[in-house]
């Protein structure tokens, strides 16, 4: 048995200087890739409301949101990193398309309802995606996605309660609330990737330890979790397919519209140009800055020498 | 604790009001910023004085009413901080200049006893890291290429010629004047203190943008 072979038997963690195989270290670069583009282009329909925020307190809260998820892209770039790979290689990536970034993005934030919806609906999701990930057999990412999920929770818990506040304030914040979870209710559950039945490289993830627990489990986690929570929020969820099952002690809930999701993913989606050419556009507006800072850094760096 | 009616108001919402417009002009850097890095640092400062304000509003009344109600013609910011964001230069020249002016105000009145010495003794640490974010940036653009010492220059050439609404005092004007010589910048010129201005479409433009949710939901809490 190699050593990786022996780490994964065990459940320890793998280290960067531990030898693994290269579909693990490429694996692994691909989805922590991704999980710090969302984080990145996931600023940008929320970060919108900042300026727009109704109370000086929620815009405190927002602002300190979208500040985190930023630091959440660095820990998470960071970690990619340990395996070899140069994090302008990877914006490269996402800029040029090679590389994804979870398509809940590519919805529209249309309301200041959205911004708690997404806290509660999309934030909880992702915290039900990540919390095994705090377990998974990579040392860098399993200790970024604890101290992610600690703040993911935080927001959470925001999210929900800025939604609680309109759902019980004036009609037209109850209708505000009730319109932003109708809308992004199925596209959260769709966080959790395709049915197992669809989903290639999940045997293989599972075997390195990297997933701990299947995309469909992991679903109808969240939906158990969320249910009650709506019923307490006082708002509805677009399903007329949810119902108690009592032999499963889970809710039942109706079909996933996965066409969509796969138009979503494949660049269809109503945001996808936009959330891209904002961040392609940032990158290169701040060329000039960055290619400032290299040169300056050079500059103090012939001088230290001289 | 001191009552409202020992503050200076007027000063408390000058204050209150420049912390409060620039907060919301840095907050529009965010997922714009050159770097990730540079997010989390606008993001920071847009927090650290979106908090002053609410400290200060809350000093002398309540800070939604004084936010998001009171007419653009009582503010009492200065016009420079309400002006639209240009290029990052520009952004780092008017920090450099704003943090300059609070560090050495916020610095006085924490001498102060009562709320206001204490809001300005938090504000002091706050505002010494926005100095030293603004001051490492004007050197790194003043003396990296060629193209940003000229974007820099032209941002401080124009952030400078209205310095003087804010009446900074000498040792904000010797710090400045400091960093812009070791940023190999050239220093524009004298600052003239000049009485706060009138304020332009661009605050109505601010507090539209503000008061967009706001507007459309009166008597709504959040």
């Amino acid at each position: 048995m190699s050593t990786f072979e022996a780490l994964i038997a065990a459940q320890d963690r793998v280290e960067p200087r531990d030898e693994m195989p290269g579909d693990y270290r490429a694996t692994l670069v691909r989805q922590i890739a991704q999980h710090a583009h969302s984080e990145i282009i996931g600023m940008q329909p929320e970060g919108d409301w900042i300026t727009r925020a109704p109370s000086l307190r929620r815009k405190a809260i927002l602002l300190a949101k979208v500040q985190d998820e930023a630091g959440h892209g660095l820990y998470l770039y960071a970690a990619a990193e340990t395996l070899g790979v140069d994090r302008d290689d990877l914006l490269e990536a996402l800029h040029t398309g090679r590389q994804k970034y979870s398509s809940i993005f590519n919805y529209p934030s249309l309301t200041w309802a959205d911004v708690a919806a997404i806290g509660w609906l999309v934030d909880g999701a992702a915290i039900v995606n990540q919390v095994p990930l705090g377990r998974c057999s990579y040392g860098p990412y399993a200790r970024a996605m604890v101290r992610i999920c600690k703040e993911e929770s935080f927001h959470q818990r925001q999210g929900f309660e800025s939604l609680l506040t309109m759902s019980r304030g004036t009609p037209a914040q109850h209708a505000m609330a009730q319109d932003a979870v109708d809308r992004w209710w199925w596209p959260s559950l769709m966080m959790f990737g395709p049915p197992d039945a669809e989903s290639p490289h999940s045997a293989r993830s599972t075997a390195w330890g990297i997933k701990r627990f299947s995309n469909d489990t992991l679903r109808q986690r969240f939906v158990d979790l969320a249910v009650p929570q709506a019923e307490a929020l006082g708002l509805t969820l677009p399903d007329p397919d949810l119902r108690w099952d009592e032999e499963r002690g889970s809710w039942d809930f109706g079909t996933i519209d996965f066409t969509e999701l796969r138009e979503v993913v494949s660049g269809n989606g109503p945001c996808n140009e936009v959330r891209i050419g904002r961040r392609v556009a940032a990158h290169e507006d701040g060329a000039w800055v960055r290619e400032a800072a290299a040169a300056y850094a050079a500059k103090q760096g012939t001088r230290g020498a001289a | 604790m001191s009552s409202s009616s020992e503050v200076d108001t007027g000063m408390v919402l000058a204050l209150a009001d420049d912390a409060l417009v620039a907060s919301h002009r840095l907050s529009e850097w965010i997922a714009r910023a050159p770097s990730i890095e540079e997010d989390v640092a606008l993001a920071n400062i847009a927090l650290d004085l979106l908090g002053q304000a609410r400290l200060l509003y809350a000093l002398i009344g309540d800070e939604d009413e004084l936010a998001y109600r009171r007419p653009a013609g009582a503010f009492r910011n200065a016009v420079m901080l309400e002006r639209p964001n240009g290029d990052f230069g520009a952004t780092i020249a008017r920090l450099l200049l704003l943090a300059a002016h609070q560090h050495a105000l916020y610095s006085s009145l924490a001498a102060a006893d009562g709320d206001l010495g204490a809001i300005a003794a938090k504000a002091v640490k706050e505002v010494s890291y926005h100095r030293d974010h603004a001051r490492a940036w004007t050197v790194r653009l003043g003396d990296g290429t060629e193209e940003s010492h000229r974007r820099m220059q032209d941002g401080l050439d124009a952030e400078w010629a209205v310095w003087g609404e804010l009446a900074p005092t000498q040792e904000a004007v010797d710090w400045a004047t400091a960093v812009i010589t070791q940023a190999t910048l050239r220093v524009p010129g004298p600052v003239l203190a000049v009485e706060r201005q009138e304020h332009t479409a661009d605050l109505d433009e601010l507090l539209s943008t503000m008061r967009e949710v706001t507007a459309v939901h009166p008597g709504a809490t959040w």
